[in-house]
């Protein structure tokens, strides 16, 4: 024993852990740095719980189950009033619009500018082309949306009176132009995953006899998932709340008003309102002047945007994913309908 | 003056590699005392067959020519290996073997590079590199299932489609096999399911390997591929290549010379672009006619 000197450990030695860094060997400079980043954390986690917590307490107060299944009416009395049943439809139909025309058309814009982007001069173009839709404030883009979808040629779109005028404004009318809100956002993230991909993984896939396009499909599209996932659900979120294109293009009517008989076609064509209108209604900036009402459908439209968010998270990224959004840490994840 | 060998004591799974039997009956025979051990057996002149010629090849990015007048057989049924300092455009002649050197901006080719006596450039692009195939200095594993990265080779150019349809039988046992013949599959055999980047750097450059191999090449290019290796995985990588050596074309690029002296039948030193010398490698190793070779091999400089 004492010649070789070494004997098996009877168990695992203590392991010796760095403990928490105290901050007051730091210069001055670096500890006021450092707290004032720190507060500003908590500064804003602060007041997103403020937010939550707020329109929970508020908004339940006034929820009532009658009010998710009641159609809107203009009446004065609030029992009367009725609910936000139209509105729910309306933002869940601008939402299904704004995406689907968004979602593949900034992945297809992403991949041509980061893949292809030959001749430079027009990547350059369509880049610019990004950035100034991203830059300008949706009421400008509603009001373009509505010089537009009065044109005659697009008539389909919307309702036409009996003299032939257009009246531009629909739920297509509304839903297109909201896919210019999301569009910036998708691309940029999309775009942005796709540079951070290394060539070393393009360059293996083109070594082993694939083209381009399948190394895109194949390779690289499923690789960003996660990012175009969270692109989208930015772009719903913007789409969700934003007002102004909807009380512009939507029509503003409380209740969802078709065209003609055609079921869905109809529908679309048709005006209505959405969450964020039916707020700003019930607001008392509003017509409706029913802050209860503004309040529940406030917390509705909020929990919506979480729901959605945490959906398109958890379709797209599937369930490998490390990934841990606010939902995740709520234990959203063990919910039945997500598995 | 052959380079001092550093012997890597290799227990030999059988199962690792199903190299075939060599004739003296051991892959691993005790080298003679002072005399450094090659893998495998001389090949077979008569077995030996040119498959690519680079002639008088010059190699440009942009304005700076990398490689210049090079002229080098790619033969089916011995190991070509190309060694030379960093920069001296080895990487960059055996990108230009499968045209990856197209995709660098600037890249450009004066000469003649041949595949069966056809120019490379009129081929079709993504034919050619089926044909001949390419595994990076950096393991570079698609970020998809050990199983998928080699189906994907497997496949035309998508993968098998379904979540069932695509474990065919067939498709299973071309990838067990690839993977085998990589020295991947016993480690990776209960979960071909896992992230290929959940693996180690060296079972990561394995898999490169198996894609590589997987799509059945013609031509297989390893540059400086066990850079990230351990000796372990270096030594069965060793033995595979002078396994494929009779039914594959192989140009290594190496930075270690034992290497190149352990596998390589010929060798290309290469400095500054131009091809100093080219020979069988016992050739260049003990009697390097020029004195550059001399010095590289040596240690002078490099």
């Amino acid at each position: 024993m004492e010649a070789g000197g070494l004997v098996a450990a009877p168990s695992p030695p203590v392991a010796v852990r760095p403990g928490r860094q105290s901050t007051a060997a730091w210069p001055l400079a670096d500890r006021i740095g450092y707290w004032l980043c720190w507060a500003t954390g908590v500064a804003l986690c602060l007041i997103a719980v403020g937010i939550v917590v707020f329109m929970l307490v508020k908004g339940i107060s006034y929820l009532r189950p009658a009010l998710f299944v009641e159609h809107p009416s203009a009446s004065l009395h609030q029992s009367q009033s009725g609910g936000f049943l139209d509105p729910i439809e309306g933002t869940l139909i601008i939402t299904a619009i704004g995406t689907l025309i968004a979602a593949p058309t900034g992945v297809a814009l992403a991949v041509w500018m980061s893949e292809y982007g030959r001749p430079t001069p027009l990547a350059r173009a369509v880049e610019s082309a990004i950035d100034v839709i991203a830059g300008v404030p949706s009421i400008v883009l509603a009001i373009f949306g509505l010089l537009v979808f009065s044109e005659s040629f697009l008539g389909f779109l919307s309702q036409n009176a009996a003299n032939g005028s257009v009246y531009g404004r629909s739920f297509f009318a509304a839903g297109i132009i909201m896919s210019l809100i999301a569009l910036p956002l998708i691309v940029g993230s999309t775009r942005e995953a796709l540079t951070q991909i290394p060539d070393r993984v393009r360059e293996a896939s083109y070594a082993l006899g694939k083209s381009r396009a399948s190394t895109i499909r194949w390779v690289l599209l499923p690789s960003i998932r996660p990012d175009i996932a969270s692109g989208i659900a930015l772009g719903m979120g913007r789409i969700i709340g934003d007002t102004a294109i909807i009380t512009i293009l939507l029509g503003f009517t409380l209740t969802t008003q078709g065209v003609g008989h055609a079921p869905v076609l109809g529908t679309l064509r048709g005006t209505g309102s959405t969450l964020t209108s039916y707020v700003y209604y019930n607001s008392p900036a509003g017509e409706g002047n029913a802050p209860q009402k503004a309040y529940a459908a406030a917390f509705v439209l909020l929990m919506l945007v979480l729901l959605l968010n945490a959906l398109v998270t958890r379709l797209t990224v599937g369930r490998s994913s490390n990934r841990v959004g606010l939902l995740r840490v709520l234990g959203f994840w063990r919910l039945p309908w997500t598995r | 003056m052959p380079p001092p060998v550093r012997r890597i004591a290799v227990d030999r799974d059988p199962q690792i590699v199903p190299a075939r039997q060599l004739p003296n009956g051991s892959a691993i025979a005790p080298a003679p005392a002072g005399e450094a051990r090659r893998r495998g057996e001389r090949p077979d002149p008569a077995s030996v067959i040119e498959r690519m010629r680079v002639e008088s090849v010059w190699l440009a990015y942009g304005e700076n020519w990398v490689v210049r007048d090079v002229t080098l057989p790619v033969r089916r049924g011995e190991v070509l290996a190309l060694i030379g300092a960093s920069g001296s455009g080895k990487t960059t002649l055996l990108r230009s073997l499968n045209r990856l050197t197209e995709i660098t901006a600037g890249g450009a080719r004066a000469g003649r590079i041949t595949l069966d006596g056809q120019e490379i450039h009129e081929l079709e692009v993504n034919d050619l590199r089926r044909r001949v195939s390419m595994v990076f200095q950096q393991p570079n594993p698609f970020p998809m299932s050990i199983y998928d990265n080699v189906a994907y080779a497997l496949a035309e150019q998508r993968p098998p489609r379904g979540r069932r349809r695509r474990r065919t039988p067939e498709l299973e046992e071309a990838t067990e096999d690839a993977l085998r013949r990589a020295g991947l599959w016993e480690e990776v055999a209960g979960d071909l399911d896992r992230s290929a980047l959940r693996l180690s750097g060296g079972q990561q450059q394995r898999l490169c390997i198996a894609r590589a191999l997987a799509a059945e090449p013609e031509v297989l290019l390893l540059d400086a591929h066990c850079a990230a290796l351990d000796p372990i995985s270096t030594a069965t990588i060793e033995e595979l290549i002078v396994s494929l050596r009779d039914s594959v074309a192989i140009v290594i690029v190496t930075h270690n010379l034992q290497q190149a002296f352990r596998v390589a039948d010929h060798v290309a030193f290469m400095h500054l672009g131009e091809l100093v010398e080219y020979g069988s490698s016992v050739q260049v190793f003990d009697r390097p006619s020029q004195q550059r070779t001399r010095d590289y091999i040596s240690g002078a400089f490099g």
